[in-house]
């Protein structure tokens, strides 16, 4: 453990910008793509995450000293996908209609790098505090992508933000904004303005 | 000795994810039926006009819904047709008179069509006026002859006629296609064992 011991504020910053899991790391592109035709589904999405990856990362790392490294990667899947489950399951009980808009990207959770990415490379070598606050830095950094993306998709593909009018009657909503290309015309331009906004801070 | 170790801490995982899923599952299935039973109750409810209550009547492994007045008569069935969309599998509730030779009313029960395209064959929110349109176009649409679908051109409620979305002819005629379908199948069926 060569590498210097950074502050959990950076810990969970870093997640929002500098490594964001989105714009920066391009992980977790498929669900990305898929479920932000509205701003709503983007943060439910997000949030379902949120709960997936801090749960996940806390058990990880609190067993990480007895899983052999040879089964690290299925223990890590069987982890992932019985909180991915409880996920559906609880979603499905207590918010049916969210739950049918998302559809089949809760369950593809299970195989949402973003998620794998972070037990392998975090939780499995850190202790539970720590990973507990990346993972809540890496999550809220997906969560507020998502949202974004979703928001502008929904603002000129609908014109509206969580169902809310925001655009005037007479605006016509560009239909190729909630249609995949949309989705990857948008995430193009986000992740466009990131690296040159980086750009010009090194400078 | 080490590969012992490998298959514990397997097993042990996936023994205690097993339990815990399988108390949850305890917990929300009942939910999630409820639910869904009360969404096909709302359903039938809302394709038979006028009815008190419905039976559930199994022909063949066809579930067909038989609505019934406040004397107990039956006056009108739903049954559920399923079929390829565009892009997506469509459920739909279709709601008949009993010798099936008109649809009262259908409902979209589930899709997964293009969003803003394909979708507004259940809601299109471009549509002011009316954002169920589409579906609205079935009631009391004449079945004697296969459905049909037109363009430009004014519907003919008696001829079995509905008006297609633009931009989205392929999920407007799978509606169509699927309802068309399951009707030839479920007419004789149906009309067989009630008279």
């Amino acid at each position: 453990m060569a590498k210097k011991k950074i502050s959990l504020l950076k810990e969970f910053t870093k997640g929002l910008w500098d490594e964001n899991p989105v714009l920066v790391m391009l992980l977790g592109l498929c669900p990305t793509l898929a479920v932000t035709s509205s701003a709503i589904n983007g943060l439910a999405m997000g949030l379902a995450v949120l709960f997936t990856l801090t749960a996940s990362s806390t058990i990880i790392s609190s067993v990480r000293k007895i899983i052999p490294k040879e089964v690290r990667i299925p223990t890590f899947i069987i982890v992932i996908a019985t909180f991915v489950t409880i996920t559906d399951k609880s979603m499905a009980a207590f918010q049916p209609i969210l739950h049918k808009s998302l559809g089949a990207f809760i369950p593809l959770i299970v195989v949402n790098c973003v998620i794998l990415g972070r037990q392998e490379a975090f939780a499995s070598k850190n202790n539970v505090g720590r990973s507990i606050v990346d993972a809540l830095g890496m999550s809220v950094g997906f969560t507020i992508t998502l949202t974004v993306l979703g928001a502008i998709r929904e603002l000129l593909g609908a014109g509206t933000i969580f169902s809310l009018q925001l655009m005037p009657d007479s605006f016509v909503p560009w239909m190729v904004m909630i249609l995949p290309p949309g989705a990857f015309i948008t995430l193009g331009l986000m992740i466009g303005a990131t690296n040159w906004i980086n750009a010009r801070r090194e400078r | 000795m080490k590969s012992a170790k490998l298959i514990i801490v397997l097993t042990l995982t996936a023994i205690i994810s097993g339990a815990i899923l399988s108390v949850l599952a305890g917990i929300t299935q009942p939910i999630i039926d409820e639910y869904q039973t009360d969404v096909l109750k709302t359903a039938v409810g809302d394709v038979l006009p006028n009815i008190n209550s419905y039976d559930i009547k199994i022909i063949e492994n066809t579930k067909f819904f038989v609505g019934k007045d406040r004397n107990n008569k039956p006056i009108n069935v739903a049954f559920e047709a399923v079929g390829d969309g565009f892009q997506s599998k469509l459920k739909i509730l279709v709601g008949m008179n009993l010798d099936m030779t008109k649809i009262l009313s259908i409902k979209i029960l589930s899709q997964l069509e293009t969003p803003g395209l394909g979708t507004k064959i259940e809601t299109d929110p471009g549509n002011k006026e009316d954002d169920a349109w589409f579906g609205k176009q079935f009631i009391n649409l004449n079945t004697s002859s296969s459905l049909t679908y037109l363009k430009n051109e004014k519907p003919d409620k008696s001829k079995g006629q509905i008006m297609a979305i633009t931009g989205a002819t392929i999920s407007s005629k799978a509606v169509i296609d699927i309802i068309n379908a399951t009707m030839a199948i479920n007419r004789p069926l149906f009309t067989k064992e009630v008279n």
